[in-house]
């Protein structure tokens, strides 16, 4: 059997093959003329069935890996990654290279159809390409997907550790959410780089917006504390909570080199003692106006 | 052969150290820090390492060998301005500098050292008014 | 991708080789933790050669993996070779009189380590940095 015969016919048909795959995807409930316009539509299906046509041309159905199919993969890899950020959902991102299964499929059959076990042959080859590229396009899809949420993760990594300067000399740093070790990182820098530049001597570090301290996170928080000395200043930790305070026990956890307090107050009146500062209510003029009445 | 300057000042040694350090250079100057605190009778080493931008293991090991030596002869060392970069790599390799005490920036570690030296500053000296210590590690 | 090599061979040459990792790191726009995290790492493994086998041959190579660049150092010698690789991936063992942060220092640095060895004949330790430190 001759694929190089079956990569002519594709050529011969190619206008056919186009007209027949646009009608499938114009006809489908799922088509987003909202997200794409009909004429970019066209355009970018006639791109990709170019690329899969030269591809084809030397008879190779079978590695979509190879050089042939490098204009292929980039048009692939355009249309997914454009359509991830888009908004397509997955199953419109595949059904649209799918579509063009069932289009060259038809035109196999119109012409093939007294030779059935060539065209057997023709549909199977087909099956195999079409879905190996389908598979490639939700790889990309999945990747472009993927920056989205890498991007976003990194936004919120950047919003989520602001350091609050709660006292001339007292830092803040309120984390919420998990601790994993990127983030880590970026508490750590920040709050040094805080460190120096107000020239604080106490940071409190409150993780009363953590939801679990296991023994990674609590390695993490003695990293950050052990750097925070390292930099000349003291570190308090604060925020936990009754059932932080047993997993850290159950785990066997040593967090005895580090000042803990259980809540931001409290922390904030250890770094006064720390200072040698004293907060006291202030004698008002009223309460004096009320001795003198008495 | 290149030395790093050791100043005195007041009863206390004051050494910045403004180059990338090669070993030789780094193991003179435990050498003359030592000597130099037997000689003066120094009651403090105070080490700026802001300028420098690389702590290894053996730059730290060479830290803590300076603060452990001068604790013998009754002499505290304060390590000050370290660099966050420099600080988050050292907790990453595994080296907190045990014995070694640390301050922001020089200033801050005089204060300390006169705290931890039982020395009153002349400030103190003139108007008993306490300054905040810096150090809380005990 | 660039490649370069550098003969280690006494200690006045580990301030130069530091310069020239920090000089690929800053052009390949590697923040200043993840620069010092790698410079500290390769001054670990340059310090270990040069102990144990008085030197040998670094590679510098910058390096790229799904549009994201980054730096590999290859530190190779023919010293001793070591005996028994997880032991001296251990934090505080040290056939020398270090403290033993070396090795297992440097790996905790690095985004991706890799040592081999065989004894008598040398060793060679890899270690990659991505640009943003994962």
């Amino acid at each position: 059997m001759n694929t190089k015969q079956t990569a002519q016919l594709l050529k011969k048909q190619k206008k056919t093959i186009l007209e027949s795959w646009m009608k499938h995807q114009l006809a489908d409930e799922a088509l987003r003329d909202d997200l794409i316009s009909n004429d970019d539509l066209r355009r970018q299906s006639e791109e990709l069935l170019n690329g899969i046509i030269t591809a084809t041309e030397k008879g190779n159905f079978d590695n979509v890996y190879s050089s042939e199919y490098d204009l292929v993969n980039d048009v692939l890899n355009d249309i997914s990654i454009t359509r991830a950020r888009q908004g397509f959902s997955p199953r419109e991102v595949t059904m649209y290279v799918l579509s063009l299964k069932q289009a060259i499929i038809e035109v196999m059959i119109k012409e093939h159809k007294d030779q059935p076990e060539l065209l057997f042959t023709e549909i199977q080859m087909t099956n195999k390409l079409l879905d190996n590229l389908s598979i490639l396009t939700f790889e990309t899809y999945l990747k472009g997907r993927e920056e989205v949420i890498l991007r976003q993760t990194d936004e919120i990594n950047e919003i989520s550790t602001p350091v609050i300067r709660v006292w001339d000399g007292i830092l803040a740093l309120p984390i919420i959410g998990t601790l994993d070790s990127q983030r880590t990182q970026i508490v750590m820098e920040n709050l040094l780089q805080e460190i120096v530049n107000t020239g604080s001597n106490i940071a409190i570090l409150d993780i009363s917006g953590v939801p679990a301290v296991d023994s990674l996170v609590a390695q993490h928080l003695i990293k950050t504390v052990s750097a925070t000395r390292l930099m000349g200043a003291e570190c308090i930790i604060s925020g936990i909570r009754a059932e932080i305070a047993q997993t850290i026990v159950h785990l066997g956890i040593d967090l005895s080199s580090i000042k803990t307090k259980a809540s931001l107050a409290s922390a904030l009146q250890l770094a006064f003692t720390m200072l040698s500062l004293e907060v006291k209510k202030k004698n008002t003029g009223n309460i004096q106006n009320s001795r003198l009445i008495r | 052969m290149d030395r790093i300057p050791i100043l005195k000042m007041g009863p206390f040694l004051l050494v910045t150290i403004q180059v990338d350090l090669y070993d030789r250079l780094a193991l003179s100057l435990e050498n003359d820090l030592i000597n130099m605190v037997s000689k003066t009778g120094a009651r403090g080493v105070l080490i700026d390492i802001s300028a420098v931008n690389i702590v290894d293991s053996f730059m730290g090991r060479i830290l803590g060998n300076i603060a452990s030596m001068s604790r013998i002869m009754d002499a505290e060392t304060v390590v000050v301005g370290m660099q966050p970069a420099v600080a988050i790599t050292l907790v990453e390799l595994g080296l907190t500098l045990q014995g070694v005490h640390t301050a922001l920036n020089v200033e801050k570690g005089m204060d300390l050292l006169y705290d931890k030296s039982d020395l009153l500053t002349d400030e103190q000296n003139n108007q008993e008014d306490t300054e905040e210590p810096d150090d809380y590690n005990d | 991708m660039t490649k370069d090599t550098m003969q280690i061979v006494r200690e006045q040459d580990v301030v130069p080789f530091r310069n020239r990792v920090r000089e690929l790191a800053t052009k390949i726009g590697m923040s200043l933790v993840n620069q010092t995290k790698l410079i500290t790492a390769a001054s670990e493994l340059v310090r270990n050669m040069l102990k144990y086998a008085s030197g040998g041959k670094i590679t510098l190579e910058v390096i790229s993996k799904t549009g994201q660049s980054g730096i590999r150092l290859t530190f190779a010698d023919n010293g001793p070779g070591i005996e028994n690789i997880p032991q001296a991936m251990q934090d505080g063992f040290s056939t020398g009189r270090s403290l033993g942060l070396g090795l297992p220092g440097a790996k905790r640095l690095v985004n991706e380590f890799d040592i081999k060895s065989v004894v008598g004949q040398g060793t060679t330790v890899t270690v990659t940095h991505w640009k943003n430190g994962r």
